[in-house]
């Protein structure tokens, strides 16, 4: 085992104001109410800066703001509307080590993965509907598809700024106006993001962002100016949402929760398998959606392939998210971190066995150790419940077919993982795992040209490719 | 009493339901009196139960991995199939339709053949709509990357009061996808949707692919909105508001996938009817999977 120096990445690069404002028609406007709140990073506790939750009335002038600006943007040229949002993209280029640290210090994730992973696809996102925006009537919703009006989006605290560009992109290039809500413990970026869009010159209107937590979110989903809604989040608000919004006729897409299983055969490559099955569940410290919390192994190779994961776990670096060595960052708030531990205790309280690497937390901040379950049955609350953690539950199975009937016991389905070096499998497998993305021998990946989202109670609605202009458009 | 004088009595059909492929009594042995627009008595038709629905729900789901896994080829011939059944009934319909109240028989001749070639214009999409509503992804890897669309499983539809040319523009979308379906029945004229059970028994059409309820919609339709294992709704026939309000709020607890069209009231059901209705019950599966050597 190698011994690293400490690498940390500078946080000078990005300034954080003590306090902030909301962002409604293009200024910086004060809350009407009195709600402030600390955003804090979870590696340290230290306050970060202070944010109000805006009220009713606030997004009340956040939606008059966006139905405003509606008329010019969804009347203007596509590709001028193009021109925008590359100018946005270029932004997030020319500015993406400064979002980096900004999205590390207010989240808690790996600096590697803010730098490599999630700024980078921001970018990519904005470029890829900037194409769209002028090119929608050859995509397949007919001849001259109609923008809805005013999307009203709500978005979650694990990839603040990625989410937000999955969700702002398409909405603009396909000519609505948009008002945003982060969430209420990861506010900053899509802050930020409100400079970009006043540097980009984007009209006042287009995009406003009112931060805050639950009740601001509901607020803005059933304001009954709002034609559309978009959430991300966790399956119990998404069937709020769906039920406050029925007899609206309000357009919805909901991105929910996961209960993925990655099936790892005895023929798989195991050293790719066991990286894949890393990838799938500690990315991101697990607070990932499509995260591959269920590891379904063949019995022949379980032995062999929890040997090789455990190995690998004993070297994963956990600790200060801002050390560009760093694997797995922090929990991003105590909230989590409490949920987490609870499901945890209950996995060990109904019998699985637990075991985490030789793993020290630091002493402040929210912190979880990388923890498998073995000896898991399929009614575990940790088999069936998302953790939203670093946390993986490992069952087995003998043939491919209690293999699926195992991966499709759950009433999620938003991704699946396979691993097995025969195609016909492969394919075999895919055609039957009721998930909306299936990753065979690999895990994880995400691209603005490939549709995302889930089936059963994941959700419906596809971000990415051509699909996710569906979302937007009065098809 | 000399032979010519006896008129002979017609022997009368019982409507049932139709659920996994069998024409079962309601089990609760409830059924309600259905009569002429102009108010004569037609039949008894079943009125269905919650017990009925759950069973019908239950001869979905059972048939559907089956017809799902099905080629579409194979679908796509078996809804051909129904079309060519039903050409053969075509007089029977036109007497059922005018007993529902279409008044003329040219009219009733003209519903007849625009739901036979309702039938064959959607017979022809089960291998077509793959390469309309799929696509290969150029991600920016060495990745191959492929979306396709796949049905959404269970689908209850309730269906519209046009009794027959409305009803096979419901469900002619949501099957062939392969998904299955529990159909709620025009109210007031349910009598042609159990002859169509009668077309659809006879076209190899695997029993439970569609299952037939007729009754109270304000009762049965709550029931399959709420019902955990279906996977979506079909709203087209919910005629009262408030009752479409609840059912979507019903079916928000396992997130069911709702269709609502605006102006159900108003629809032209001889119109082109795109694709809506097919892609309303299809789910995105997307496949990565690296390239190399």
């Amino acid at each position: 085992m190698f011994e690293y120096a400490p690498a940390p990445e500078s946080r000078d690069v990005v300034d954080i104001k003590p306090s902030y404002q909301l962002f409604v028609g293009g200024e910086w406007v004060d809350s009407q109410g009195e709600n402030r709140h600390k955003t804090i990073n979870p590696a340290s506790e230290e306050v970060l800066a202070e944010v109000s939750w805006a009220t009713e009335e606030d997004v009340d002038r956040a939606v008059r703001a966006a139905r405003k600006a509606f008329g010019p943007w969804s009347a203007m040229p596509g590709s001028e509307r193009a021109k925008y949002l590359f100018r946005i993209a270029r932004i997030i280029q020319e500015r993406s080590r400064e979002l980096a640290v900004l999205e590390t210090l207010d989240n808690g994730k790996p600096i590697r993965e803010s730098r490599d992973v999630d700024l980078p696809l921001v970018a990519a996102h904005f470029f890829y509907y900037a194409g769209w925006a002028d090119k929608l009537a050859y995509a397949g919703h007919g001849p001259d598809p109609r923008p809805l009006g005013v999307a009203g989006q709500v978005i979650p605290w694990n990839f603040p700024l990625l989410m937000l560009a999955w969700k702002i992109a398409p909405a603009l290039a396909c000519g609505n106006t948009v008002v945003l809500k982060p969430a209420e413990t990861t506010p900053l970026t899509a802050l930020l993001f409100a400079e970009i869009c006043r540097q980009a010159d984007l009209p006042p209107g287009v995009v406003n962002i009112v931060t805050g937590a639950g009740e601001t979110g509901a607020a803005l989903v059933n304001h009954p100016d709002v034609d559309k809604v978009a959430f991300t989040g966790s399956t119990e608000v998404g069937r709020m949402i769906a039920r406050s919004v029925a007899g609206s006729g309000k357009k919805v897409t909901l991105e929910l929760g996961g209960k993925a299983a990655n099936i790892v055969f005895d023929d798989a490559a195991l050293d790719q398998a066991v990286e894949g099955v890393v990838n799938g569940i500690f990315f991101n410290q697990g607070h990932v959606c499509c995260a591959g919390s269920r590891l379904l192994v063949q019995e022949s190779v379980a032995d062999e392939l929890l040997d090789a994961l455990k190995r690998r776990l004993a070297t994963l670096r956990l600790g200060d998210p801002l050390d560009k060595n760093t694997d797995i960052g922090a929990i991003n708030s105590a909230a989590q971190l409490a949920k987490i531990r609870e499901l945890s205790d209950l996995g060990e309280v109904e019998g699985a066995e637990r075991w985490s690497p030789e793993c020290p937390l630091p002493d402040r901040g929210f912190w979880f150790p990388p923890t498998i379950f073995t000896g898991v049955a399929q009614s575990h609350r940790i088999a069936r419940e998302e953790v939203f953690g670093p946390v993986l539950s490992v069952l087995t199975f003998r043939t491919p077919a209690e293999a699926v009937e195992k991966a499709n016991n759950t009433p999620f389905g938003l991704s699946a993982g396979v691993w097995t070096e025969k195609g016909s499998r492969i394919l075999w497998m895919a055609d039957r795992l009721r998930a909306g993305v299936v990753w065979a021998n690999t895990f994880n990946r995400f691209d603005p040209a490939s549709p995302f989202g889930g089936y059963k109670e994941s959700g419906y609605g596809r971000e990415g490719g051509r699909h996710g202009l569906e979302a937007y458009l009065d098809v | 009493m000399s032979e010519a004088e006896t008129v002979r009595l017609a022997v009368r059909k019982t409507y049932k339901l139709y659920i996994g492929g069998a024409f079962p009594r309601s089990e609760s042995g409830r059924s309600y009196v259905v009569t002429s627009s102009g108010g004569d008595f037609l039949a008894n038709a079943s009125r269905a139960s919650r017990k009925d629905a759950r069973d019908a729900v239950s001869a979905a789901r059972k048939a559907f991995p089956g017809w799902w896994g099905a080629t579409p080829y194979n679908r796509g011939q078996i809804l051909y199939r129904v079309a060519e059944m039903l050409e053969g009934r075509r007089a029977q319909f036109v007497a059922e339709l005018a007993d529902a109240g279409v008044r003329k028989a040219r009219d009733a001749g003209r519903v007849v053949d625009a739901a036979v070639d309702r039938l064959v214009w959607y017979a022809g999409w089960s291998d077509k709509i793959a390469a309309v509503a799929g696509s290969t992804n150029p991600v920016a890897g060495p990745y191959f990357n492929v979306s396709s669309p796949e049905p959404t499983g269970v689908v209850a539809v309730v269906a519209p009061d046009d009794p027959l040319l409305g009803l096979v523009s419901v469900i002619a979308p949501v099957i062939v996808t392969g998904n299955t379906c529990v159909v709620v029945a025009s109210e007031r004229a349910p009598l042609p949707s159990i002859t169509l059970a009668e077309v659809l028994a006879t076209s190899d059409l695997p029993g439970g692919v569609v299952n037939v309820l007729t009754g109270s919609v304000a009762e049965i339709a709550p029931w399959l909105a709420a019902h955990m294992d279906v996977n979506a709704v079909d709203l087209t026939g919910v005629a009262d508001g408030d009752l479409a309000v609840a059912c979507e709020e019903a079916a928000a607890e396992n997130l069911k996938r709702v269709l609502r069209p605006s102006a159900s009231a108003g629809t032209d059901w001889f119109a082109d009817p795109g694709t809506r209705r097919l892609t309303a019950f299809l789910e995105t599966k997307t496949v990565w999977h690296p390239n190399g050597v």
